[in-house]
């Protein structure tokens, strides 16, 4: 298949150079190609909606309101989750594998032991092997760095959080980071194949392999072969801790980024601040058979309680997300009509939330975005 | 029980080695690394500028020797490590490590013989040299031996690899009770652990408990536990929310990095290693830039900083102030600026501006 895909590849990526690049918002949205749909796509949607705990009931229920608004094709079956439970319902995970897509507001994971965080369980019960957050600038949004437009692909299943502690002695513990090289490949595989039907040029792998030879050597193996099979794309290694300083330094030099499960998460993290915070990023998690969408990188702010009862949460990056979710479901001019309207709301500056430095409820906002709605 | 007399034995141990400074005209003796690269001309940098600043430093010049020396494993000969124990305080330029087997690397000897348990990074904002942040004014104390970097890896089978991540309790407390000295000497209101309790819940976790115990016998000192995640988030957001981080030895690592990038690069950056007995190792991280090396063309701001911090160990508050005005207040100027910041001086031209400023 690979060298069947090269010819095919070059073929794209020349015939592409030669267009411009278009805008991907832009307040007067040209439409370029039309969707063709089979007969019968029309029919509404089940999907499964987790609303979460602290901030995650309100913006699910903003996106709630927008796609009603939309009459958009899907419809939403609900579960109450709370991150105090001791395993996800089995429900909800029969729920989430008949329907195939999930939307999830947030689960808080208690501190202190015991209970092993819900997310993590989910994850690893649906085999969400990657997880997605895309950082970037929106346009009227004011930040310290321009030129982000940012994709990090974290290993979601292994690594760091393979979860497995133990007491060696009193006074000594040991946690056990695994890596094999069946998950950095699939990875790796994933990340490549994102920038290719992404139209992306670089792919970025990060790592700390002078320390951790042999794990971090193993993923950066599993990396360089995948990128031989797509040599229209390039491809470097950074480490970790250069990583993040050329971040805050120069981040218009990334691209996608593709990292194992601890390193993700700073680097998701890093990204999403300098871009514009936690608040506006979409992202999700993606298995071979599920896919569940949430907030991009949501550091902490779930828990936020003081938020979450002056009811000020930014729900655009749930919005964002659920219109990730509307693509997926092969629903484009949805999507299409959801970012425009959230993008217009940005960029005239009105109704912003207090992590943009505004002062609107996240109902304000959620009406803002149906007003802007074509 | 054992924690306890550990922790008087450690705790007495570190107080009881502070070098009674009795006047200026005893010269302290420090151990100087230059280093290789451009590490000799920066190195020539501080001596200059102590010497104008009538700092009661008196330097005893080691270098990294060509062949290994079988007592240490390394380059570095066992007379510069008895050198450093001696003195109690060094300085350290840039060292290219050397290509090859046998032997171990520079920093790896170093940390192992002295047993240098944390690094600090004091990360403050040169008024001057404009960054995208302009209010950065925090330290990162990095705890150095353990953590993800024991270094312990094993292949199980065919790809599939292990790594182990070791957290003790001796190792927490140690860092943990520095930084709050640190923090209590230096006049800071705050420490912030940084951890991934809610996922690593044993290790960090007790990482985070040796924090509290050592929090609570300094009740002057706010303390708060941070995710990281939520950490890196809020650093490049609003560094002011930050005063003194601590943290175990992978995390440290990639913040204090970030905090470095945050005002300006390694170039800048000074930085302190901190080991059993009090001894103290001021070093620049960033490297020996073999490319310009001679030209008179380096900054030696890096390594200048990291002096003053060396004074500060020392207590010799006063000099290290003067010295450090005079380098904020040179860049501040802009007139003398080396290369890397966007001007044209050479190395001794900024040299003996500063002295001008002392």
């Amino acid at each position: 298949m690979a060298r069947r895909s090269i010819p095919i590849l070059k073929h794209l990526l020349s015939s592409t150079r030669s267009q411009s690049q278009s805008e991907p918002f832009n307040s007067t949205f040209k439409r370029c190609v039309t969707y063709m749909h089979r007969p019968g796509d029309g029919t509404p949607r089940p999907v499964t909606l987790i609303p979460g705990d602290g901030i995650g009931p309100l913006v699910t229920g903003a996106v709630e309101q927008v796609m009603e608004a939309m009459h958009a094709p899907v419809y939403f079956e609900k579960f109450i989750v709370h991150g105090d439970m001791k395993a996800v319902p089995t429900e909800v995970l029969e729920s989430i594998r008949k329907n195939k897509v999930c939307l999830k507001g947030g689960l808080i994971t208690p501190m202190g032991g015991g209970v092993s965080s819900l997310n993590v369980q989910l994850r690893k019960e649906l085999d969400l092997y990657a997880s997605l957050v895309n950082c970037f600038n929106l346009p009227g949004l004011a930040t310290r760095h321009d030129n982000v437009d940012i994709v990090v692909i974290r290993e979601n299943t292994e690594g760091e959080y393979a979860g497995l502690e133990h007491e060696v002695v009193p006074g000594v513990v040991e946690s056990l980071k695994v890596i094999t090289k069946f998950c950095s490949e699939r990875i790796a595989k994933y990340a490549f194949e994102y920038a290719y039907l992404n139209n992306r040029k670089k792919v970025t792998a990060v790592h700390k392999a002078n320390i951790m030879k042999l794990a971090d050597g193993l993923f950066l193996e599993s990396c360089r072969e995948v990128a031989t099979k797509y040599p229209g794309i390039k491809y470097n290694e950074i480490i970790v801790d250069n990583c993040c300083m050329q971040l805050v330094s120069k981040p218009e030099q990334f691209d996608v980024m593709v990292t194992p499960n601890l390193y993700g998460n700073l680097v998701a993290n890093t990204a999403a601040g300098i871009a514009g915070g936690t608040g506006v990023m979409p992202g999700g998690n993606v298995g071979a058979e599920h896919a569940v969408f949430e907030q991009g990188a949501s550091a902490g702010n779930v828990g936020n309680e003081k938020v979450a009862a002056q009811k000020t949460a930014n729900p655009v990056a749930l919005l964002l997300s659920s219109a990730m979710m509307l693509r997926h479901l092969q629903f484009p001019a949805f999507a299409d009509r959801l970012e425009v309207a959230v993008e217009k709301v940005i960029l005239e500056g009105k109704y912003r939330t207090k992590d943009l430095g505004g002062t609107s409820t996240t109902q304000e906002v959620v009406d803002a975005v149906i007003d802007a709605l074509d | 029980m054992a924690s306890q007399i550990l922790r008087r034995t450690l705790g007495s141990r570190y107080f009881a080695n502070q070098r009674p400074f009795s006047s200026v005209s005893t010269p302290i003796r420090a151990t100087l690394f230059p280093g290789d690269g451009i590490g000799p001309e920066i190195a020539e940098s501080v001596k200059q500028i102590f010497q104008a600043a009538e700092a009661p430093i008196e330097w005893e010049e080691h270098y990294v020797g060509t062949e290994v020396d079988p007592r240490t494993q390394s380059f570095l000969t066992w007379e510069s490590l008895e050198s450093v124990r001696r003195n109690r305080v060094g300085l350290k330029g840039p060292m290219a490590t050397p290509i090859g087997k046998g032997h171990r690397s520079l920093n790896l000897t170093l940390r192992k013989e002295l047993n240098l348990y944390a690094n600090v990074r004091p990360c403050y904002s040169l008024s001057g040299y404009k960054t995208r942040y302009d209010n950065v004014d925090l330290i990162t104390i990095r705890e150095n031996t353990e953590g993800e970097y024991s270094g312990l890896e094993h292949q199980v089978v065919r790809g599939v690899v292990e790594s182990i991540k070791i957290i003790t309790r001796q190792a927490s407390i140690r860092v943990a009770e520095y930084a709050f000295h640190y923090a209590k000497a230096h006049g800071r209101k705050r420490v912030s652990a940084i951890h991934k309790a809610n996922i690593m819940q044993k290790t960090d976790g007790l990482f985070l408990k040796c924090c509290r115990e050592v929090a609570e016998k300094y009740p002057e000192i706010t303390y708060e536990e941070v995710v990281i995640d939520n950490c890196c988030m809020m650093l490049v957001k609003n560094p002011a929310l930050f005063d003194v981080l601590v943290m175990p030895n992978l995390y440290g690592d990639i913040i204090s990095d970030l905090c470095a990038g945050l005002i300006g690069g390694l170039g800048l950056t000074p930085s302190c290693n901190i080991g059993e007995g009090g001894i103290a190792l001021a070093e620049a991280v960033h490297g020996s830039a073999p490319d310009i090396a001679g030209k008179n063309l380096a900054n030696p701001t890096a390594l200048l900083l990291s002096s003053v911090s060396m004074l500060r160990h020392l207590d010799l508050h006063d000099k290290a102030d003067r010295i450090q005005n005079a380098i904020l207040d040179t860049i501040a100027e802009g007139k003398y600026r080396t290369a890397d910041l966007g001007g044209t001086s050479k190395t001794t031209e900024f040299t003996k501006a500063i002295i001008d400023h002392l």
